[in-house]
């Protein structure tokens, strides 16, 4: 072949290539306009006031298709898929308590994202914003509206991408001051102090007296359920294999997920309570693998997300394992309850 | 885990520059002893290079572009939890070295099909882009990234040999260093354009996957297209005045050989080791490359002084992800610009990889490999150091991507000054593997040193460990030395003892 055949070739191929590529950036931007155009069975959702202080409301975020797609939004807690109000503000993740929001957003630079987390007055007015280092996973507030946290995924550098890490952040709402990662803190391993390059933090969840928290630790495989101390600035392990931990507003039980052996290494999560005076724990009627932190809407009802049509459902189960789930609302993340 | 292995496929050599005349009054080398362009613009790049470069630069940008999304797409798109994810990663990394070295031989095999294994391997990661947009759980994800690191074990030496191959031995350091370069270029680029893809669409990640393939498929297509085939030396299709040298015969080192003494088909001897070139047309002679012969390279004493060098001092080639770790808590660099710190590196390496492969061709690789090692050496200190100012990451960032400018393409430059031409894939696999898995040796060491220790005993034994390393690299030189002048003094035509 001459070097003008094999020019003629490779511009033809790439024009061809270019044409496949131009389509399907073409058809991916084109699901924009069909996002924001509403679903038809949809719920019906409009614009209106949003606070978090109105008793009997669930707040979340929507990710029913419209024009107010990813917006916090609001419900009677009776009727969780019924009409909703919308917010306007975005969020990718939420959580609420005591007046205090917490929003985890994407912000659309002009050659990547970043992530920031809002701290939100009941009136979704932000009082303090803080940058996230990776993408926002979870997200609480402390029954006292006075500290708020979250977990980022950060990514690896190497080049598949496969190496995650995590940081767990914990903000003071009242002095505006934040712990960046809990990897900050002294690690206590079975009455040990213990250090190692590979520890990830996630799923941190408050007790009511502003000091005591649990989260996940990971370190060498293993996953440990922690209980966290404030003043000290320390964290000591409580029992292994606990992952998104999720205290109960009695502060006796934790629900969280548990790696459940013989699962499929994609899905292999059952949801459990963990009794913390008896260190018994219960496996809850959920036979899917979920994927997320708990929620307690009371001391006998847990709420959380699976995967859905719309992105994910809420669904809800009795936190004593004896009745099976039900789906409480379609194309919704991040439930928060106003009791 | 290192940016030469993540960003340039490999802890491959610098690339050659093909066609490069050797300074004027030189006696033809070998390899340039037909020198068309002898007195021409010196820093001209065999087309070879160039469109190896090009292959390296687009493969890049499409293989990045997913890499840069991919914890977003598995996170916001899948709704995946990644961790854990990385588990399979040690594994992996044994498993394609084990692929490293087979492309290599396979490459040799059949009289040097280094075009064919590296369109293999090239042809093998585009094919797992497509695959990408129908996987969506974490065990098929998990596969199709097997695949496609397997491809990218598979062409690494092949290429590398492909580019020592069609570039003289006395501006190899360049060329490695322009192919590093652009490769460096196309994984910046890469992260880009997949976000301004994700930008310009909605959950736009099968833009990005089919894009990605769209991309990759080019670069195969200039391979096929551009890259001489076969045995071909840089003549063929591209102007570059080559010829094709020739396979001497028994070329296979006898053991403990510094160079066969060979043939002298168009005068001049041979300043390097690869046979001297062959009219084009004139039939191959039959050096058959065997597995055995690839082992028995290890006998050659000048090579296995730079294997055993590069795999030295990889076991003190701290992990980058822990230089970044280092430099975060040392410095208290942000979060939010961590993930920024590679780029920092990569940045440092694209500017630096061809000044810093021509001054190898000047003073000689092993200078350069060594002072390279200094460079790392210096970022240990710095990070060791009290020195907190703020002009630290940008000086920790300039060395490391200096080191590894100043390492990976020089490495092979220098490497394929010691294995003969119809071994060359096999050669430079065996050295890159050796390098590889000192590597991650050296990480599982860090680690496990950061646990017990912390992180500064660390890295103190690291520092350590890469002064004893280097002096002992040092000291690897008797044939070294020789060698050295025989680089400097690269198309002198001296012969070689």
């Amino acid at each position: 072949m001459t070097v003008h055949a094999r020019i003629l070739v490779l511009v033809s191929v790439v024009a061809l290539l270019a044409a496949v590529g131009v389509a399907s950036v073409l058809h991916a931007s084109a699901r924009a306009d069909r996002r924001n155009r509403t679903q038809p069975g949809g719920p019906r959702v409009t614009a209106g006031r949003v606070t978090l202080t109105e008793p009997g409301r669930m707040v979340f975020r929507s990710m029913a298709w419209g024009p107010h797609r990813d917006e916090l939004t609001t419900v009677p807690a009776a009727d969780p898929s019924g009409p909703r109000t919308a917010s306007g503000v975005r969020c990718l993740r939420f959580h609420a308590a005591a007046g205090t929001g917490v929003c985890l957003q994407a912000v659309h630079g002009a050659v990547s994202d970043t992530y920031r987390a809002l701290v939100l007055d009941a009136h979704l007015k932000e009082k303090a914003r803080y940058a996230v280092p990776g993408i926002p996973s979870r997200a609480r507030v402390s029954p006292s509206g006075h500290f708020a946290a979250w977990t980022a995924f950060v990514g690896g550098d190497s080049y598949a991408g496969t190496d995650f890490s995590t940081r767990a952040a914990i903000a003071d709402v009242r002095t505006g001051r934040l712990i960046p990662s809990l990897e900050e803190f002294r690690i206590v391993r079975d009455g040990r102090p213990y250090t190692s390059p590979d520890v990830n933090f996630w799923g941190v969840t408050f007790a009511a007296d502003d000091r005591t928290f649990y989260a996940t630790l990971a370190t060498r495989g293993r996953t440990y359920l922690v209980r966290g101390d404030l003043r000290t600035r320390t964290v000591s392990t409580v029992r292994t294999n606990v992952e998104c931990p999720s205290l109960s507003p009695d502060g006796t039980r934790i629900a969280f997920k548990k790696r459940v052996a013989g699962l499929p290494k994609d899905a292999p999560w059952r949801l459990y309570v963990l009794d913390l005076r008896t260190l018994r724990e219960t496996a809850l009627a959920e036979p899917r693998s979920v994927d997320d932190q708990a929620l307690w809407r009371d001391d006998r009802t847990l709420v959380y997300a699976l995967p859905g049509d719309y992105g994910a459902d809420l669904y809800e189960v009795p936190a004593d394992g004896t009745v099976k789930p039900h789906r409480i609302s379609a194309a919704a993340v991040s439930p928060a309850f106003v009791p | 885990m290192y940016v030469a292995d993540s960003r340039a496929h490999s802890p491959a050599p610098p690339g050659p520059t093909g066609q490069g005349a050797p300074p004027s009054g030189a006696p033809a080398s070998p390899a340039g002893a037909v020198r068309p362009l002898a007195g021409r613009r010196r820093a001209a790049v065999a087309p070879t290079v160039l469109a190896l470069g090009t292959v390296s630069l687009v493969t890049d940008v499409s293989s990045e572009m997913v890499t840069a999304v991919l914890p977003l797409y598995l996170v916001a798109g899948l709704g995946l939890s990644p961790l854990g994810f990385g588990l399979l990663d040690g594994v992996y990394n044994g498993f394609s070295a084990l692929v490293r070295l087979a492309g290599g031989h396979l490459a040799d095999r059949g009289g040097g099909r280094h075009k064919w294994v590296a369109a293999l391997g090239y042809g093998t990661s585009a094919l797992c882009k497509p695959l990408l947009l129908i996987a969506h759980s974490l065990t098929p994800i998990g596969l199709v990234l097997a695949a496609d690191r397997t491809g990218k074990g598979l062409r690494t030496a092949p290429r590398d040999a492909l580019i020592s191959l069609s570039s003289s031995p006395e501006t190899r350091g360049r060329a490695f260093g322009v192919h590093r370069a652009m490769d460096t270029a196309g994984a910046l680029l890469g992260p880009l354009a997949a976000f301004l893809i994700l930008r310009a669409t909605v959950d736009g990640y099968d833009a990005v996957f089919t894009v990605s393939f769209c991309v990759a498929v080019a670069g195969v297509l200039v391979l096929v297209l551009f890259v001489p085939g076969g045995t071909a030396r840089p003549s063929g299709a591209l102007p570059s005045g080559r010829t094709r040298p020739t396979r001497p015969r028994g070329a296979v080192p006898s053991a403990g050989r510094t160079q066969p003494t060979r043939p002298v088909e168009l005068g001049g001897t041979a300043p390097d080791r690869t046979p001297p070139p062959q009219r084009p047309g004139s039939p191959r002679p039959s050096g058959r490359p065997t597995l055995r012969a690839a082992v028995a390279l290890l006998h050659r004493g000048d090579l296995r002084r730079i294997a055993v060098c590069a795999a030295l001092l990889g076991l003190a080639t701290v992990s980058d992800s822990f230089v970044y770790l280092l430099l975060q808590r040392r410095l208290g660099v942000p979060d939010r610009w961590f993930a920024l710190l590679p780029l920092g590196t990569a940045a440092a390496f694209l500017l630096l990889a061809v000044p810093l492969g021509r001054l190898a061709d000047r003073i000689g690789r092993r200078r350069v490999f060594l002072a390279g090692h200094g460079a790392l050496l210096t970022v240990y200190a710095l990070l060791l150091g009290s020195f907190h100012g703020t002009a630290l990451p940008y000086v920790v960032l300039l060395l490391h991507g200096g080191f590894y400018a100043a390492t990976d393409g020089v490495l092979m430059a220098a490497a394929s000054e010691c294995v003969p031409e119809e071994l060359r894939s096999s050669g430079l696999a065996l050295v890159q593997t050796g390098q590889a898995l000192a590597r991650f040796a050296c990480s599982l060491g860090f680690g496990a040193a950061w646990t017990v220790w912390g992180d500064r005993v660390a890295l103190t034994a690291s520092t350590v460990a890469l002064v004893v390393c280097a002096a002992f690299s040092l000291r690897l030189r008797p044939a070294g030395v020789a060698g050295e002048r025989r680089e400097a003094a690269a198309g002198a035509g001296k012969d070689e003892k």
